[in-house]
């Protein structure tokens, strides 16, 4: 499986948050690394989605889609800041 | 009807093959009519997707290789072991149509007030984005000053080939070719290592922009090779296609 990084998944998030997060800022809940998003390191097809710490590797969003619905886990971010562009 | 028109919530939309452009024997160009095609930053790309008859579902992302304002177009490289890049390289024809959605992303984006000088690291199909920041660059009539570093494995992948060899005005194209040369060929005959780096990236005293795209380890060995250089983590951009292609 290919490390990809946040850019592979652009139209995904903002698929599901209606906006362009690529440039939002991210803190790791677990080392406090600070990142764009974009520079994340990014799994598609894992099964799902995971997004881990570039430092770290703690987990940090997982998106899973069910039936149609796309179940997010967000819970290793301290911090997920949409960009004020 | 408005929908195309607001921004936020992306919908999958069906685009027709308006022209196919052979790049190189693995490489094309789709060249493509969107309805409502809301424009794009040069960078962006947009995410394709496959319907089987059974139902079964593939979406791959590419890079736009054209810039704002020109017929909207991708590159695809062929993957020998690919779900999508074969059907779109070998079997999608003028007339057909496909499914896709975008523009996406706004971190891997250059447009003429960003400034520069801007460094372009591409390795293999890596290319796509830059060229379209290139061709913008030149649309726009900007004058930053540019050096592109790009990597191929042999002179028959090099993408835009044509292209790259008359590059616009204040543009540096250089080249290295990691397994195969031509007879009398003076560009860099290796992978990009720290040394090459030093040698062909701006100093960093000079504030410059970089963007570097292509193979994950690519981009990894690049990337750490310019911070060691002095450019600041947040002045190196970067995109990275995963392990296959261009090595």
């Amino acid at each position: 499986m290919d490390a990809l990084d946040g850019n592979a998944i652009a139209g995904l998030l903002q698929d599901v948050f209606g906006n362009e997060m690529t440039t939002a800022g991210s803190v790791c809940g677990h080392c406090g690394d600070e990142r764009p998003v974009a520079e994340l390191v990014a799994y598609l097809r894992a099964p799902g989605t995971v997004v881990r710490c570039r430092t770290c590797a703690s987990v940090l969003m997982v998106f899973v889609e069910v039936r149609g619905i796309t179940c997010v886990d967000l819970n290793g971010l301290a911090t997920l800041d949409p960009a004020r562009t | 009807m408005a929908r195309a028109a607001v921004r936020g919530r992306l919908t999958w939309q069906i685009a027709k093959v308006a022209d196919v452009v052979d790049e190189t024997a693995r490489v094309r160009t789709l060249v493509l009519d969107v309805p409502d095609w809301p424009g794009h930053a040069a960078g962006q790309h947009l995410d394709v997707r496959l319907t089987a008859e059974d139902g079964y579902r593939a979406e791959r992302s590419y890079s736009i290789a054209s810039a704002p304002g020109e017929p909207l177009a991708i590159t695809v490289e062929r993957l020998d072991d690919g779900e999508v890049s074969p059907y779109l390289t070998e079997e999608l024809r003028g007339g057909d149509a496909l499914e896709l959605r975008g523009p996406v992303g706004g971190y891997f984006v250059w447009d003429a007030v960003d400034g520069g000088p801007l460094l372009l690291v591409a390795g293999g199909s890596g290319i796509v984005p830059l060229r379209a920041i290139l061709r913008h660059r030149r649309r726009t009539g900007s004058e930053v000053a540019v050096r592109l570093l790009y990597s191929s494995r042999s002179p028959g992948d090099v993408i835009y080939r044509s292209e790259l060899a008359e590059p616009a005005g204040g543009v540096d194209v250089v080249q290295t070719l990691t397994r195969e040369q031509p007879d009398g060929w003076t560009g860099y005959a290796r992978r990009v290592d720290a040394a090459l780096l030093g040698e062909v990236a701006w100093p960093a005293e000079q504030e410059p922009l970089a963007f570097v795209c292509g193979p994950t380890s690519f981009v990894e060995t690049v990337a750490s090779g310019l911070v060691a250089l002095g450019y600041p983590p947040t002045r190196v951009k970067t995109e990275r296609f995963g392990a296959t292609g261009g090595r």
